[in-house]
């Protein structure tokens, strides 16, 4: 079996962000970056689908600046045979119809079975770049997957709906993938496995040699949402904080009636 | 302008996002018209042309052929954008529709400012503006972000779309969430925990406090997710909608998803060491300090009183 995970790095999102000097994106400096955390899950069902098995080949591709291999290498320790760099230092600038543009050009002709991806980005969150593969690729997508299994050219699976309820789909492969947060417990690489991942292989492309579609979609301006106002921020003593904090809750809440 | 709004309809039900659709169609002063797949039985308060396609032949999850109805219903109707909810039919939809017409898609957008579409970056921490290159854009909407002061009304002018047979995926029904030991809906003060508890063990600190509100506790995803507590304690999109007299959240950034829970509460009081977290827009009062020190002080106060 083929199959090819989709991955990118963002920033961690507890991180304090703020707009470039171009206002098109977010500072990236003074930033921890990681894996997207959909595509945590989507390497991990990848890995476990290859485990089930046993004869399986598993590519991971991510798009962005030379600062995204060590998220590849992540990829490859947790259990991804062969890494997959398209190196574009102005990834950021690409919309999602540019980044499937690619990854739906380098897929092409190379006999998927399966393709994994997030179900969006924690950065962008357009939540569209894997139906975008697909449709490019005329192939099936089920999204925000929650279960997942295969069986003889089959995937079944549970799509997570609002409320809680899911529902119940199933198509044949060659198909993609989007991964829900939760549909599995994504592992930690080990010693030796991240170890091993030095020495499997990792090519990088420059994106000018794979002629990149033109975004159909341009940033005006990036900046922080306006403030609007009317809470009360309180910092101090936490016995302080406390005191006020009860007086508040006496006075403006039913809470301790 | 001329918008295409395209309702969503669920387990033999519409679905009330279609009353978001219509409002933005009105903030942009546009005129619209409006797909479904649906049933004669629910209809949407609205007057206009609604396509209707019959779900008991279409089904209620069927992408590849709802795409071919729609696109169908954009070619009689030459739309300069076509709206969906961001809703898991919405953003499952929406890049199938945008691919076939080659289009710009614009996903979760929270407002119009300037006549440009706003949506958000980073967990809500930043907003983009955005703009397309191509005529026609397709576009879904963040949950709550255009809901009407009042349900439109009206009947709308039925037209029925033609179901053909056909499908790449197969809808086998659904799995309703697990009956919940708690009704969180029903509690009047809920204490939170999010991700910056920091650890499962830190969960006792946000039950205690939870006591001694006489209240009940609930989590976000993450939380959830990690197995620290039970689904039936998620407060957010995938989990309850509550609206407690207060709301209490120690160690949540905020996420929309979560905000979309629990935004009803009617007071907010957010615990978080980040100042600018995005809780803060709707806590009523934002204590920035670190839980792990503030819970344990505050909750002895409080069973003192």
């Amino acid at each position: 079996m083929k199959i090819l995970i989709c991955i990118k790095q963002v920033p961690d999102m507890e991180s304090k962000f703020k707009a470039n000097a171009a206002g098109n994106w977010y500072e990236e400096t003074d930033l921890a970056w990681r894996m997207n955390e959909y595509d945590e899950f989507a390497v991990e069902q990848a890995v476990q689908l290859k485990e089930q098995v046993g004869e399986a080949d598993l590519t991971v591709l991510c798009i962005g600046s030379d600062r995204v291999k060590e998220t590849m290498k992540k990829a490859l320790a947790m259990g991804c045979d062969r890494g997959v760099h398209i190196a574009d230092d102005e990834s950021y600038l690409k919309d999602s119809y540019a980044i499937a543009s690619l990854i739906a050009g380098f897929a092409k002709d190379k006999g998927f079975d399966l393709i994994f991806t997030g179900m969006q980005s924690q950065d962008r969150g357009s939540a569209q770049v894997g139906v975008l593969i697909a449709e490019m690729l005329g192939i099936p997508s089920l999204t925000t997957l929650v279960e997942f299994s295969y069986t003889d050219g089959t995937v079944n699976a549970k799509r997570e709906l609002e409320g809680g309820t899911r529902a119940k789909v199933s198509c044949s492969t060659p198909a993609l993938v989007t991964c829900q947060l939760g549909l599995n417990t994504p592992r930690y690489p080990t010693l030796p496995n991240i170890m091993k991942a030095k020495k499997k292989e990792l090519i990088s492309t420059p994106v000018a040699e794979l002629s990149p579609a033109a975004s159909l979609l341009e940033t005006l301006q990036m900046a922080p949402p306006e403030k609007k106002g009317g809470g009360l921020v309180l910092e101090g003593d936490p016995a302080d904080l406390a005191d006020q904090l009860i007086q508040i809750l006496k006075e403006k809440t039913t809470a301790l009636a | 302008m001329k918008t295409l709004l395209v309702a969503e309809y669920r387990e033999g039900k519409l679905l009330g996002t279609s009353s978001e659709l219509i409002n933005f169609a009105a903030q942009l002063g546009a005129e619209s018209a409006m797909f479904l797949v649906g049933s004669e039985g629910a209809l949407p308060g609205y007057s206009g042309k609604l396509y209707l396609a019959d779900v008991e032949q279409a089904g209620e999850f069927n992408p590849s052929l709802h795409k071919q109805m729609l696109l169908e219903v954009v070619e009689k109707e030459q739309p300069q954008m076509v709206v969906l909810p961001h809703s898991s039919y919405g953003w499952d939809l929406a890049p199938r529709i945008a691919m076939a017409l080659k289009t710009a898609q614009i996903s979760e957008v929270v407002e119009v400012k300037d006549g440009n579409l706003v949506v958000p970056s980073c967990n809500s921490k930043l907003r983009r503006q955005v703009k397309a290159t191509t005529a026609v854009t397709v576009v879904t909407l963040q949950g709550g972000a255009f809901t009407p002061a009042e349900d439109p009304s009206g009947t709308p002018e039925v037209i029925k779309v033609e179901v053909a047979a056909g499908g790449d995926i197969e809808f086998l029904g659904y799995e309703e969430a697990a009956e919940t030991g708690v009704d969180l809906s029903k509690a009047e003060v809920i204490v939170s925990a999010g991700r910056g508890i920091g650890k499962p063990e830190n969960l006792a600190l946000i039950e205690n406090l939870a006591k001694a509100l006489k209240g009940e506790y609930g989590a976000s995803r993450p939380v959830i997710d990690a197995e620290w507590a039970e689904h039936s304690r998620q407060v957010g999109t995938t989990g309850q909608t509550v609206s407690p007299k207060l709301y209490v959240a120690c160690g949540i950034s905020g996420a929309i998803q979560h905000l979309a829970g629990m935004k009803k509460s009617e007071f907010v009081l957010a615990i978080n060491t980040d100042k600018d977290a995005p809780i803060g827009e709707i806590a009523d009062v934002l204590v920035v300090a670190d839980l792990k020190q503030l819970l344990p002080v505050l909750t002895e106060k409080l069973n003192a009183l």
